[in-house]
């Protein structure tokens, strides 16, 4: 066990390495720090003590040397754009990018599972047939598509809900957050459908293969060969079964929706880290974009490390294969 | 229907009626788009034939339209329906240019992959895992926000389409490589290909004349579905404003210029747009998603 979970820290940090190492490329060699940052006009002289201050002139290995420790003391450099700390940036931004994951979370599982049981239960009804086309159209619909669609809908003709921004927020420590305030939770609601949406059609589609396959196993037929009630069966039995693999996708995903918040956060420009990032791409600002990498880089390594270890402490088969 | 061992998502909502209407759609729309410069009203591209004066104008069949611009003007006063022909163009040369030179890549390694096995296949199917583990929106985001870095031309309409192509390709090219590399693995175990060894034929004549043309098939199935992909993803991009300039634009870009008005009640610079993506997407995905069903059923796990 302990040889796994070594195992398993070990490449997570080898995949760290690369991460980091593609991030100090990125900072180091794309585009020149010091024609960003020296002023107009300078002499040589100027240029290279920026150059021996900002430690430009050492060997690579040694640059990489003190990124690294500078990046695991939480120094990220200084964005060019905004002239702060990108630390300080991006721990700004980040409550927002978490409730807008969370509550796209909470209604893409609370409407998925729903409907893919409803599709698997009944593979053959109207409503079944019609999800089934409405999925389809949900795939081929960009995110940010379905996102201007509702702003119009229901903040432009209806004028129901805000369409941009985090309405008021209420400051827990260094946490801000929209749930306590009605203004808040309102502009929570259109971005969160629409983060949902995009997660929705995978959570549908999970559950319902699940449920299909454990609806035909036999520990299903025993059950109903005994007569057991049809709900009892169906929920009780089949559809916790089938929950499973939906719970673990749905961590999983966690990253990945942090990442496509990107786009719903410039559809309602919604001031998270998305929206850090987008502006860092579109003003060339490096630091910005090598730490926002490093940090969905980080994300995704412990959230996959922490998937895998609990795996391996759940089914003793897998410790075996990997071991 | 139910004689078909597991039907997909397109033979369960209805024959393959539904499937062919989508495939006319979906060639209406190219070949609209492909002609744009002889079926457009108007050309977008020439500054003399738009007057700032138009700008805005509704659609032709609202109460203050002009019958003029069929649906309506942009924020330039350019004729919506002729710049959405043209947009539509750049997209579709963008996606189908994408998804080629993922192929032609894709393919290359899958065949290295699966002929010479060892650490070749490691390197190459390790760095797939780890461009698969990222979501394709991120990376296609660094790669373009790296080429921007590197080269200051990277925003104008001559780079733009090149970097955008990249930017999907560097997500795309994994697919391919490894479903050729499967087949390529149980082609090079048959006795014809051992055959073409032991005559002591080059590995690079093996791979391309023997091997390539019995493994192409689910190739081209793939290549419907991932220019779906790809025409999405260069309208997100250009819809983030990493794509293609508003002076060029493509469908994403046109969603991008009609978001800012959409506010002040202007809604057909955005929707109209938008209304032509999702159904030109539509149309391939049901395609490409009969196609995936009809030939190669093993090909379905993958999304």
């Amino acid at each position: 066990m302990l040889k796994v979970l070594l195992s398993r820290l070990g490449q997570a940090a080898l995949v760290m390495l690369v991460v980091s190492a593609v991030s100090f490329v990125m900072f180091r060699y794309v585009g020149d720090p010091v024609a960003s940052m020296a002023r107009e006009n300078a002499s040589v002289e100027e240029k290279a003590e920026l150059r021996r201050t900002l430690g430009i002139d050492q060997p690579v290995v040694v640059q990489y040397g003190r990124f690294l420790a500078r990046t695991l003391s939480g120094d990220l450099g200084i964005s060019f754009r905004n002239q702060r700390p990108v630390t300080q940036l991006i721990a700004e931004r980040l409550p927002a990018t978490l409730e807008l994951v969370i509550i796209a979370t909470i209604l893409s599982l609370s409407l998925g599972i729903p409907l893919g049981v409803l599709c698997a239960l009944k593979p053959n009804g109207v409503a079944a047939r019609l999800v089934q086309a409405l999925s389809l159209i949900g795939i081929s619909t960009p995110t940010f598509v379905t996102g201007i669609v509702l702003i119009l809908v229901f903040a432009v003709t209806l004028g129901w809900l805000p369409s941009f921004g985090r309405g008021q927020v209420v400051e827990l420590g260094w946490w801000s957050t929209g749930f306590l305030t009605w203004s808040g939770l309102k502009s929570l609601l259109l971005p969160g459908i629409t983060l949902a949406l995009y997660q929705l059609t995978l959570i549908m589609r999970l559950v319902r293969a699940e449920m299909i396959d454990v609806l035909s196993s036999d520990y299903i037929r025993f059950a109903k060969a005994r007569g057991l009630p049809t709900r009892y069966i169906h929920f009780r039995l089949a559809l916790r079964n089938a929950l499973m693999p939906v719970i673990t996708v749905t961590g999983l995903q966690i990253g990945s929706l942090i990442a496509f918040a990107i786009i719903t956060e410039t559809v309602f420009q919604w001031p998270g880290m998305g929206l850090l990032f987008i502006q860092a791409v579109s003003f060339v600002d490096i630091p910005v974009m090598a730490a926002y990498l490093l940090f969905v880089g980080l994300l995704f390594v412990i959230i996959n490390t922490v998937v895998d270890i609990l795996y391996a402490v759940v089914d003793p088969r897998l410790r075996a294969r990997s071991a | 229907m139910k004689t078909l061992a597991s039907p997909g998502l397109i033979t369960r909502i209805g024959a393959p009626i539904s499937v062919l209407a989508a495939a006319a759609l979906a060639l209406i729309i190219v070949a609209c788009a492909l002609l744009a410069s002889w079926i457009a009203p108007y050309d977008p591209t020439n500054l003399a034939s738009f007057d700032l004066m138009n700008a805005e104008l509704p659609p032709a069949f609202t109460a203050d339209g002009d019958a003029h611009f069929l649906l309506g003007t942009d924020n330039q006063g350019r004729d919506l329906l002729s710049t959405m022909l043209y947009g539509a163009r750049v997209s579709i040369m963008i996606g189908g240019g994408a998804v080629l030179v993922a192929a032609t890549l894709g393919v290359m390694l899958g065949l290295l992959a699966g002929y010479f096995g060892g650490k070749v296949d490691a390197l190459i199917m390790r760095i797939g895992d780890v461009i698969l583990s990222f979501p394709t929106i991120l990376l296609a985001l660094l790669v373009s926000g790296v080429a921007r870095a590197v080269f200051p031309g990277a925003a104008t309409a001559e780079w733009a389409p090149i970097i955008l192509i990249c930017a999907i390709a560097t997500n795309e090219w994994v697919q391919y490589a490894r479903t050729v590399r499967a087949a390529t693995m149980v082609e090079t175990a048959k006795d014809y290909v051992r055959a073409a060894k032991v005559i002591g034929l080059p590995s690079r004549r093996i791979m391309l004349r023997h091997i390539l043309p019995n493994v192409m098939s689910p190739v081209l199935v793939i290549s419907t579905i991932n220019l779906a992909a790809a025409v999405l993803t260069e309208a997100t991009l250009s819809f983030l404003g990493v794509g293609m300039p508003p002076t060029y634009p493509s469908l994403g870009t046109l969603i991008r210029i009609g978001n800012e008005f959409v506010f002040s009640g202007i809604w057909w610079i955005a929707l109209f747009p938008a209304l032509a993506l999702v159904i030109l997407v539509l149309a391939v995905n049901i395609v490409g998603d009969w196609l995936r069903d009809r030939f190669n059923p093993k090909l379905r796990v993958k999304r």
